[in-house]
């Protein structure tokens, strides 16, 4: 049971599923005075960052 | 007590990997089974990465607890600490590609021991340590990329070959793999439609994450996952359908037109539309299945009908030409070392490191991975019988077409029947497997055998056309994401001359890059298609070499950074692969380029066809087309000098650095200690 919990918190990180949750508890942390990007901007700036590099080899 | 269990286990591992290796090495006459390989591989990983690689690690790297640039930088969005687990399954999904499933099928025409000990060695001395190595010194240096590094580290010489490299690469890789799919998708109405389908599944992926459930990437992948295998299967339906079939079958030359459209689109559009829904879902496909491969090799343990060594070592071979060295380690690339990596081990993972410790996991650990899919699909193809094999394999142009094609493969001493092709067809839902080149429809046929005998007899052509959306999906995702990559680099080198260029939101710079991009590895694929040859015997030597080529300079820029940092005892540790690289590439292009065999030699070859056509010895439907295989062939001969060339120049660059580093080094310590 604690394995498959495990390795569902490792499947959500490693897709990104749970980054807005991240994002929030970072955005918490650093800038707490500032209102936090709602999750469809968030998602919408993260993807664009993401495509900008070398992401897939041959 | 604890230290003798260990040094014993390391023994066993030890005793267990030279008996397997030994056992694999001198096996002549009588098959082994696939456990012999993965035995070998275990523990030649096993002591590769508990002993060397923690040894350059910890006493070459000297990796420590310093705060790594995620920790300090932390801005929440670039750099980010991330649990090493998820660095690790991110890196893996980002350097596993095509490549190391293709390369190691091609070279199985020499048998499975070249490609074995190459794969092993390569990996575990060569692409293992270049991986861990570039990622340590990005990490030092907030995650630069391997362009930038090679600029700081060699100069502008370095820096620009660097960038040169790179993108003929990308367009050498993006061709090759476009014609191996193109040969999988030909008269093949299943195919055509199991893959077409991904398309707009991809988009709807893409809209269900955007629009309806925002960030969902996980809802959003299993509803694609689900949708995929269903157009599998819906693509059994479409075949047997009268009128609908039609529609899908189509030949090389329209396919390939498809493809550049496809690219062009994928590289112009939005990512959110077309190229991240088709990545999540190429990634978890991907895995999933090499992992599912896995598990029935070693559930299977099948029995290698291929020879551990075949009369092709000498040069002779069908489906690529050149004798085993310096080609096997041209032709299996990724899987034992790939220069690709090293842009990703420059990217974003060492934005994502919490602890340097982890480097050597991460690293080492990932390439040693891949190198094990490498393993597998060359297991897969080993596990066709030889005739089988060759059949597939080699086109038309080589070989002939059916009763022709089988009596020659057959004179070779490995028997095929035209009943067992047909019979062979039919199982997997196919009109032909002759000739269909590039190594991706006979992987999958040895998959399908292998996963009809572990989860299902019957399911054959069902698990075939699995095997090919599989290999097309994430095909087409390196196919698109690298044009992109292609347009962005332009971009930012044209932007150098005309700086409104450089903006790569301007439209009409994303519009002409993309076009010159696509145009680039469009020709490539175009020629392979027109190419009665099969256009994979010339391309994928090319890409090989490209690949390699960009590997060395990866090595030197990490032998300079060894040597620059106080390291220079260390150098031989990318020193050794560099030189075994830079032997091995030189020897190969010299071949292609200066050899008497038409075959081999790319000036040779048009020469031959020139004169051939010349003197009007050519069927008709071959010499409408000689012209431009004649020009193509010069052209691939004098795009391997210029690889080549660039190559010498960064060794030389490389060599300047590091000695004016060491000149200074020993001028700087007063006399009196020298001695």
């Amino acid at each position: 049971m604690k394995a498959l919990r495990g390795f569902w918190t490792w499947l959500r990180a490693v897709s990104g599923d749970d980054a807005y949750e991240r994002y929030l508890a970072h955005h918490m942390a650093a800038h707490a005075d500032r209102a936090p990007l709602a999750r469809r901007e968030f998602f919408r700036r993260r993807q664009e960052a993401a495509w900008s590099g070398v992401k897939r080899c041959c | 007590m604890a230290a003798l269990g260990k040094l014993v286990f390391w023994f066993g591992v030890a005793i267990l990997g030279a008996l397997a290796v030994g056992g694999i090495a001198t096996a002549r006459g009588e098959p082994i089974n696939a456990w012999w390989l993965i035995a070998a591989a275990v523990c030649v990983y096993a002591i590769g990465y508990r002993v060397y690689g923690v040894w350059v690690a910890t006493r070459v790297l000297l990796v420590d607890d310093r705060p790594t640039p995620a920790v300090r930088i932390d801005d929440g969005r670039d750099f980010v600490p991330t649990n090493r687990w998820v660095v690790f399954g991110h890196h893996f999904a980002a350097i596993a590609g095509p490549g190391p499933l293709v390369g190691p099928t091609l070279a199985a025409q020499f048998g499975y021991l070249p490609g074995t000990l190459w794969i092993l060695i390569g990996a575990v001395l060569g692409g293992c340590i270049q991986d861990m190595v570039i990622l340590f010194c990005s990490t030092r240096r907030d995650g630069r990329s391997l362009g930038k590094m090679a600029r700081d580290e060699l100069g502008p010489v370095g820096g620009g070959a660097a960038m040169i490299g790179t993108l003929m690469i990308l367009v050498i890789l993006i061709s090759v793999l476009g014609l191996v799919i193109v040969n999988a998708m030909k008269h093949s109405p299943w195919a055509t439609a199991t893959v077409a389908a991904t398309i707009p599944i991809a988009v709807l992926v893409g809209v269900y994450m955007r629009n309806i459930r925002p960030g969902r990437v996980l809802e959003g992948s299993a509803i694609g996952i689900v949708l995929l295998l269903l157009a599998v299967w819906g693509g059994g339906w479409v075949d047997h359908h009268p009128v609908l079939r039609t529609w899908f079958d189509h030949g090389p030359l329209p396919i390939a037109y498809a493809i550049m459209v496809y690219g062009f689109a994928a590289a112009v559009l939005p990512v959110w539309l077309l190229l991240a829904p088709r990545d999540y879902l190429s990634t978890f496909m991907k895995l999933g299945t090499v992992a599912l491969l896995a598990v029935a090799i070693l559930w299977l343990n099948p029995v290698l009908h291929m020879p551990a060594l075949t009369q092709f070592v000498d040069g002779s071979g069908p489906i690529f030409a050149g004798k085993v060295f310096p080609f096997v380690f041209i032709t299996i690339a990724c899987g034992a070392i790939s220069g690709f990596h090293a842009l990703v081990s420059s990217g974003t993972t060492p934005k994502l490191l919490t602890d340097e410790r982890d480097i050597h996991m991460i690293g080492y650990g990932s390439m040693m991975l891949e190198s094990f899919v490498a393993l597998m699909a060359l297991i897969a193809a080993c596990v066709l019988e030889p005739g089988v094999f060759f059949a597939i394999n080699t086109a038309p142009g080589m070989v002939g077409e059916g009763v022709q094609a089988v009596a020659t493969i057959s004179s070779w001493g490995f028997p095929v029947a035209l009943e067992q092709m047909q019979e062979l067809a039919r199982e997997m839902g196919e009109a032909t497997l002759f000739g269909r080149t590039g190594g991706a429809p006979s992987l999958a046929v040895g998959m399908a055998s292998i996963f009809s005998s572990a989860f299902g007899q019957g399911l054959l052509a069902v698990w075939y056309h699995f095997a090919i959306m599989f290999e097309a999906i994430f095909i087409l995702t390196t196919l698109d994401a690298g044009t992109r990559v292609g347009r962005f680099m332009l971009q930012d080198f044209l932007g150098n001359f005309v700086p409104a260029l450089g903006r790569t939101s301007w439209y009409p710079s994303v519009l002409l890059c993309s076009a010159l991009i696509v145009g680039a590895w469009g020709y490539f694929l175009y020629i392979g298609v027109i190419d009665p040859a099969g256009g994979v015997n010339i391309l994928w030597p090319l890409f090989g070499i490209a690949n390699q080529i960009l590997a060395a300079i990866a090595l030197c820029v990490g032998t300079a950074i060894l040597v620059k940092t106080g390291r220079e005892r260390y150098f031989w540790v990318t020193g050794l692969p560099l030189v075994w690289l830079t032997v091995v590439t030189s020897t190969a292009a010299w071949q292609k380029v200066m050899s008497d065999d038409p075959r081999l030699g790319f000036f040779a070859g048009a020469n031959d066809l020139a004169a051939k056509l010349a003197s009007g010895v050519l069927p008709p439907e071959k010499a409408a087309v000689a012209s431009q295989l004649i020009f193509n062939q010069r052209l691939d001969g004098w795009l391997t000098v210029l690889f080549v060339a660039l190559l010498w120049l960064i060794l030389a660059d490389t060599a300047r650095v590091c000695l004016r580093h060491v000149r200074q080094a020993s001028a700087a310590v007063p006399a009196g200690r020298r001695a």
